[in-house]
């Protein structure tokens, strides 16, 4: 038998690199954050407020510190530090002190040696509650009482652009409703907390931002940052969710209290308490244009519900409205965007940050100037896309790439494999057996795209790494949380694709170690941490062979790095990487992105480093009579800068449109009277492997970034910014309704006006 | 905790401890431990009850075990003997759950969405019951007493549920807001009893029991040509549709309002009964 086993080089940048925890998340080895273990630890619990507006009289714990096994049982008054914290604004209390603003809010902690003496001491909580009337309709936020010292407007950007005095030959008017998205990650809120014996604690936690957690952790515990260090754990998704603190503090609070590990783990049910979930939106939107199609004004309301606390509203609202009216050329506007507080659960973080809900809005405002002009949508679209050198509403001009032209032509015009259903399973209403063909009417249309990349508005965002060479083997050490975007693998990549090394290890992540990555949201990752590991090796890369050059009298230009060996270009000169670094290099970095300015009084400035642009195509098939859908054909187009893992990267097109698809047709929590009613996987649907068609990549079009490591643009948000649009323009097509909610829900088609 | 092994231990278990709950596929119950809502002292344990499980054919009767599960109804004869019950039984949540669930289960859990209620109304299934003392029989319709609540006494379970056989087409049909893997939010089963010469239609999860839409029924029943199997004249087709969404009485929840169950149980009963009797005219 011959060995045909071929050596095979670890993948360098643009090569597939398959996930080193791919496969335990397969097979159930992979450790999440729940599986966190500790042979002292205790376990901790949340008793929350049922109501979403009341005054606290009295909170009475004896009953609760009386049951067996329980070792603590803690409320406001035992928070040491400050009793608020917050993303941007800190107006949220770790437990609530004097009112609850929320359904779910923490009123008091416990920890006991068993998960159901927990319970037991979590039901033996006497609190008296004196309930208040809820602010549940934001657009009367501003003008009732304030439910928060901080009052009840969180932000408001009037966006004032171009000719004020212009009107369009063609006007076309539309009011849009956006609902409430949940990040449904896998894996629910949980972590474990190891008191240390220098009188700080080891936190070990799924989440978005190490160090900005850190930061917030230690300043309610009232103790030094670098005494509180954060670690970690496996990560069962995120999407914005884990960008906010949820039991950290609580968490480090038991374990210092009982001097014991102490492991929390939320519900599902909690869960849905527990997190930030997207902004429901309403919108409203004018539309101007010549009679041959040239946009010329738009002016649109928004108004976001931020819930209770303000979390990351204000870079919500300010993306909403930068992003207010789409990729397109358009010399005038005038967007106001506000966000409010009601006693609803607190909106901030989710995949597309604002952009999303504008995107449906924006989509189905072009989808009825077309109608108006009767013009063919994308033609209108084409006629009016952004390109390099053109300014956006922030009168910013775009000075990196904006393939938007070619990221539309190439979805729109992409052939289509959809074919008729046949098997009965693949039509409207699946295993239901409901629909017959006969029934289905078939609709498509396409929707375009974009949204900032990184931070904005002035934020100095940067990221940290250590690279270190010795025997050959590069160790790189950032706190990057990888949440299951795929900086595993890329900091691997871009460190043998700078050193020419094959073995990189990945050091964990931890605030004790390096120093901040940021936070993994708004797509920056493969930039900031993929850009500062990019620094860093190359520091190291020269300081190496700047060393051995001057041991072997050669000039360093002439030395290059590759395939485990330092070689000279000009003479034979060749040494094995493990020998020359057998005295270790190390380079530690700060990786900042180019300055941004914040937005004037009237919405304009430089306020973005970055942009990216998607777009979708979406075929459906529509039961009008019950009101069913389904999703036959995603395809998309989307502008990458390049590709850094081919893999990865058609999972996160996927992962994006599944999530997009999902807000289409059935993702809500609803809330009534501040209370959420469907707060389990039961009844918060995400799409199955039925209801989420192929999703076909029509182009992943490659202009490198000017700044961007190897040109590369994150690309994890834009999926589910556009996929949305596109769907529920597909339905409006297939059913000729305005459909103007979304998600769309069975009753909006089944019982709509014809 | 009791493993029960036989009927007969299980039931001298419950006589001991009449508030024990019964755990079968565990498909509703651990979802509500999980949750928090269900709490208990004691539990006797179903599942390797031999008895309980698999199914037989009496005469013209299926005597269907408590203990089957929703994946064994989809599979062998049971497709062809009961066809609603199988299309039921496969639209049930994953097939992790199809393989866990059971049909007594549905039947004991009595939920307004249990999806093979609305077929063993239909079929005027029976509901065999046993305690250590006694046996009893009580068709479904008696069974069935309010939302979530059954005529099961303390000491009590299901042994089996009869079915007749019938001849003539069956069909479940069930709206979710999604393609699978969903609650139901309106459903219905038909099923034709040709040499009966007559039509059954049961409802789901639009009133706190499972309903008959004997209206409906009377009045198609007298429509059918059952020589060509059609129902001639779309006026009475109509009038069927509107019958059935007129027996219903649901009511608004997260899953739905009463407005769109009255609307789609008419649209089901319409498809379900053209596709029951294809000459039909639309």
């Amino acid at each position: 038998m011959t060995d045909t086993r071929i050596e095979q080089r670890a993948p360098r940048i643009g090569e597939s690199a398959p996930r080193p925890d791919g496969i335990p998340k397969v097979d159930g080895s992979f450790t999440f954050s729940s599986d966190l273990w500790h042979d002292r630890m205790l376990w901790g619990g949340t008793l929350r407020s049922p109501h979403p507006s009341a005054r606290i009289r009295s909170i009475d714990i004896g009953p609760a510190v009386a049951v067996a096994g329980v070792y603590a049982v803690l409320t406001a008054t035992d928070v040491p530090g400050n009793p608020d914290y917050g993303l941007e604004h800190v107006d949220q209390p770790v437990l609530a002190t004097d009112v609850v603003r929320y359904e779910g809010e923490p009123v008091a902690i416990v920890a006991a040696d068993h998960p159901e003496a927990v319970r037991l001491a979590l039901d033996a909580i006497v609190v008296d509650y004196e309930l208040t009337a809820p602010l549940v309709d934001p657009g009367k936020a501003e003008s009732s009482d304030p439910i928060h010292p901080d009052g009840n407007l969180i932000r408001r950007i009037h966006l004032s652009h171009g000719d004020q005095d212009v009107v369009g030959e063609v006007v076309v008017e539309g009011t849009y409703e956006v609902g409430m998205q949940d990040q449904a990650f896998l894996g629910p809120e949980s972590g474990l907390a190891v008191p240390a014996e220098d009188g700080g604690v080891d936190l070990f936690i799924a989440t978005q931002w190490l160090h900005g957690d850190r930061d917030q952790v230690a300043a309610c515990l009232g103790i030094e940052p670098d005494l509180v260090r954060l670690t970690l754990a496996g990560v069962g998704g995120a999407f914005g969710a884990r960008e906010d603190l949820s039991l950290h503090v609580h968490l480090c609070l038991l374990a210092l209290y009982t001097r014991r590990p102490v492991k929390m783990v939320y519900s599902r049910e909690e869960s849905f308490h527990g997190h930030v979930h997207r902004h429901p939106a309403r919108m409203w939107y004018r539309h101007h244009a010549d009679r041959a199609g040239n946009l010329v004004r738009v002016e649109a309301r928004l108004l976001l519900d931020g819930g209770a606390y303000a979390s990351s509203s204000s870079a919500v609202i300010a993306n909403a409205t930068c992003f207010a009216a789409g990729p397109y050329r358009i010399p005038s506007a005038d967007i106001e965007g506000v966000v409010v507080r009601t006693n609803n659960p607190p909106c901030g973080a989710m995949r597309g940050f604002g952009a999303v809900q504008t995107c449906i809005g924006h989509e189905a405002q072009m989808d009825r100037l077309a109608t108006a002009l009767g013009t063919d949508p994308v033609e209108l679209r084409m006629q009016n896309v952004l390109a390099p050198g053109d300014r956006l509403l922030t009168g910013q001009v775009i000075t990196g790439t904006a393939p938007v032209a070619e990221v539309l032509g190439t979805c729109a015009d992409h052939p289509s494999a959809a074919t008729l259903p046949s098997d009965p399973m693949s039509l409207p209403g699946g295993a239901g057996r409901t629909t017959d063909p006969e029934h289905v009417r078939r609709g498509e249309a396409v929707a375009l795209g974009f949204k900032n990349l990184l931070f904005s508005e002035g934020f100095d965002d940067y990221s940290s790494a250590i690279c270190r060479l010795e025997d050959g083997i590069a160790t790189v050490t950032c706190a990057c949380a990888e949440v299951g975007q795929g900086f595993v693998t890329l900091a691997q990549q871009i460190t043998r694709e700078v050193l020419g090394v094959d073995d990189v290890v990945l050091a964990p992540a931890s605030t004790a170690t390096v120093g901040s990555a940021g936070s993994t949201s708004a797509s920056r990752q493969t930039w900031m941490s993929g850009g500062a590991v990019q620094a860093a090796c190359e520091e190291v890369r020269t300081t190496l062979l700047t060393r051995i050059a001057a041991e072997h009298g050669v000039d360093p230009d002439e030395l290059v790095l590759a395939d485990g060996r330092v070689m000279s270009l000009a003479c034979g000169l060749e040494i094995d990487l493990a020998e020359a670094t057998a005295e270790p290099v190390e380079s530690e970095v700060e990786f900042h992105h180019a300055p941004t300015s914040a937005l004037d009084e009237n919405g304009q400035g430089d306020a973005h480093v970055s942009f990216a642009f998607s777009a979708h195509r979406a075929i459906v098939d529509v039961d009008r009579d019950l009101g069913l859908v389904k999703v036959v054909e995603l395809t998309t187009s989307q502008d990458v800068g390049r590709v850094l893992n081919p893999l990865q990267a058609v999972g996160q097109l996927e992962g994006g449109a599944a999530q997009g698809v999902g807000l289409a047709v059935m993702e809500e929590v609803q809330v009534l009277d501040g209370r959420i009613r469907n707060a389990s996987f039961t009844d918060y649907l995400v799409p199955t492997a039925l209801d989420m068609p192929p999703v076909e990549i029509a182009a992943l079009v490659e202009e490198p970034e000017p700044g961007a490591p190897f040109g590369a643009k994150g690309i994890g948000e834009s999926p589910s910014i556009t996929s949305t649009a596109a769907v529920v323009a597909a339905i409006r097509a297939a059913t000729d309704l305005d459909l103007t909610h979304v998600p769309v829900r069975p009753t909006d088609i089944a019982l709509a006006e014809a | 905790m009791t493993i029960a092994r036989t009927v007969d231990d299980a039931c001298a278990a419950l006589a001991e401890r009449p508030d024990a709950l019964l755990l079968a596929g565990g498909t509703d119950l651990m979802v509500g431990v999980n949750r928090g809502q269900v709490r208990f002292d004691d539990v006797v344990v179903l599942d390797r009850v031999d008895e309980l499980r698999g199914w037989r054919r009496e005469g013209d009767e299926l005597v269907l075990g408590a203990g089957l599960t929703y994946a064994e109804m989809v599979r062998g004869e049971i497709p062809t003997l009961v066809p609603a019950l199988a299309q039921a039984a496969r639209t049930v949540g994953s097939p992790q759950i199809r393989n866990a669930g059971t049909l007594g289960g549905n039947v004991a859990t009595s939920s307004p969405a249990g999806d093979t209620l609305p077929v063993l109304t239909a079929l005027d299934a029976t509901i065999d019951l046993r305690s250590s003392q006694d046996t009893r029989q009580l068709p479904i319709s008696r069974f069935v007493t309010g939302v979530k609540q059954n005529a099961l006494e303390p000491g009590e379970l299901i042994e089996a549920v009869r079915v007749p056989v019938l001849d003539g087409p069956q069909e479940f049909l069930k709206v979710g807001t999604r393609n699978a893997m969903v609650i139901s939010v309106v459903s219905l089963a038909l099923v034709v009893d040709r040499s009966g010469r007559n039509v059954r239609v049961g409802l789901g999860t639009v009133s706190p029991v499972p309903l008959r839409a004997v209206e409906a029924e009377a009045h198609v029943g007298g429509c059918i040509d059952w020589d060509t199997g059609s129902v001639p004249d779309t006026a009475d087709v109509d009038r069927f549709a509107a019958l059935v969404a007129g027996a219903a009485r649901p009511i608004d929840d997260h899953r739905g309002t009463a407005a769109y169950r009255s609307h789609a149980v008419g649209v089901l009963a319409r498809r379900a009964l053209l596709r029951a009797f294809p000459g039909s005219a639309p």
